[in-house]
Order: C-alpha cells, then structure tokens, then sequence
C-alpha cells in the first residue's frame, strides 16, 4: 500500500532497519555487481592499502539502505531520484563459520521535504555503523501518486 | 602517477549493450538484501502495472561501472585504480529498469579537480534503452564522483 501525499509532513519518520552484513555478504555483491575490487574480500589486500582491513562496498551500503525506502514507497520505480555521498568505509569483520555478522548498519528515514506540484517526498536516510554515519546526504526521492 | 587535466570534457561513446535479464535482476536484488515482490516475481511486477521484474533503484551502477572502467583503464587518464575511492554517487531515473531492457552508457567526464597530490573526478552515464530501429529513449542519469589518492594520501 503507498503512501498518500496529503497525509504525509515533513519531519515524519518513515521507519528503521537493520542490515547484518557479512565477508560472504560481500563476495555475493561482488558477483552481482561486477565489482571485485579486492579491498572488499581480502584482508591481506585491504590492509596493504592502508585500510583498517575488508570494508564494505560503499554500493553495497547505498543499495541495501534504500529498501527501506522501497518498501514504503510501494513500488521500486516509486524511488526517481537517489544520491548519498560515502564518508566512512563499513569494517566487516572475519566471522565465517560463525554465524555471527561480521557488522551491522542501522538505517533510518524521515521525510524531509514535500514537493506537492511535482507530487514527490525527499527521504532523508540516517544511516550508521560502528556508531559512526557512514553515508551523507542520503537522499531519496520518492514520487508519490 | 598524474592525473591528465585534459580528461575534463571528453565523452566516451556507448560501446556495448547490456542486456537486462530477470534472473540478474533477482541476483541483485538478493545481493543488496532488497525485499520488495516486484524485484522476484513477474506477477507482483505486472500487478503495479510494470511489463516485467523491476531493478532496485542503485541496479544501473552495474552499467554506470563498466563505462567508468573505459576511462580508469584508458592509459592516457593516468588513474591507479588501487588509489580509487568511491565518493559519491547519484541515480536520476526518467524511468525504471525492467526486465528486458537492452541498455547502452555514454559516459562523459564533467570535472577533473587537483585535491592534494591527487584529484577528485566526476563522471556522469547516461544510460539509454535501444528501442526498434535507431530509436533511444533516456532511463538513467548516474553521476558519480571517484577521488584518487596522491601519493600519503
């Protein structure tokens, strides 16, 4: 069910989700996407490039937080516009075998601005891991009938 | 390693088509943990009045990236792709990706910055569906900004 524009004001939250990510999480988006910088699967690589060991791909952070926006919207194709910017990298942790994810992201999102002659919502996500925002600016835009 | 001032400007013609398979689709979707029915079942898809399974809404970076990969490996850029880092990145749909569509990127260079011994670029791909005879029809604007690191950087 969509959303209906009258009944909606800036500031409103619009809910959270928490996304547990896993190294085989990682591998999965690097099949899917094409991008198999080794900066996301391989600690000895990652490490040797002065990062603090494998990081998430920041696409794969971007992609799995607007879901959250889909899914209230309705419909995906509701989503016109999205854009963030990537500040700090998502450490994922070795837990292979564990069963445990090796981080978590914390999304969440509030309206933050209503356009009512283009009939569309600005969504501002908030989204955290390791208590650090790991996007800006995440903004999606959402056309609303 | 010096990053070419001269790249601001240049376009890079669309070179290949990619196809838009269900079946890649569902992958994705899976692979950045999206739920939504409309990205898994075709019933679900036509029900909100779509022909066919529709991509999440960051899918054309698949696109976007293997345009971005004609400039980050054309020798003349000087770019080390092991000092790339993702700045940001922007998705403007003029519609949705669906299932079926067959896609092309021009990819175009819009700015070439010097930040500390390196420089932030920002490429745009404007993705297009092929349609019957030489028709185009504009799906995807995606501009993103890549910062290479200079050296201690």
């Amino acid at each position: 069910m969509s959303p209906s524009f009258n009944e909606l004001s800036a500031g409103q939250e619009i809910g959270i989700r928490t996304i547990e990510v896993t190294r085989t999480d990682l591998v999965k988006y690097a099949g899917a996407s094409g991008d198999f910088n080794p900066i996301h699967w391989n600690e000895a690589f990652a490490t040797s490039v002065e990062l603090p060991g494998v990081i998430a791909h920041g696409m794969f952070t971007m992609g799995s937080a607007v879901q959250l926006v889909t899914d209230w919207a309705g419909d995906p194709a509701a989503v016109v516009d999205f854009q963030t910017r990537f500040t700090k990298p998502v450490l994922v942790t070795d837990t292979t075998g564990t069963g445990q994810p090796g981080a978590t992201i914390e999304v969440s999102g509030t309206i933050g601005k209503l356009d009512a002659d283009a009939g569309t919502a600005r969504v501002d996500l908030t989204v955290i891991s390791a208590g650090q925002k790991v996007l800006m600016k995440a903004q999606a835009l959402v056309k609303l009938s | 390693m010096t990053i070419n001032p001269d790249l601001q400007g240049r376009s890079y013609p669309a070179v290949e088509v990619y196809d838009v398979g269900r079946e890649k689709i569902r992958e994705f979707a899976r692979a950045v943990k999206a739920t939504h029915p409309a990205h898994f079942d075709v019933e679900a898809a036509k029900a909100l009045g779509h022909t066919d399974l529709v991509a999440p809404p960051t899918f054309a970076i698949i696109i976007a990236q293997r345009a971005d990969a004609q400039l980050i490996e054309d020798p003349d850029a000087g770019i080390d792709f092991s000092r790339v880092v993702h700045a940001d990145q922007r998705f403007t749909h003029h519609r949705p990706i669906i299932a079926g569509d067959r896609l092309v990127a021009e990819l175009h260079v819009d700015g070439v910055r010097a930040m500390g011994g390196g420089a932030m670029i920002t490429t745009r791909s404007e993705i297009f569906a092929l349609g019957s005879g030489d028709s185009r029809e504009p799906v995807t604007t995606t501009t993103s900004s890549i910062l290479v690191r200079g050296e201690g950087q």
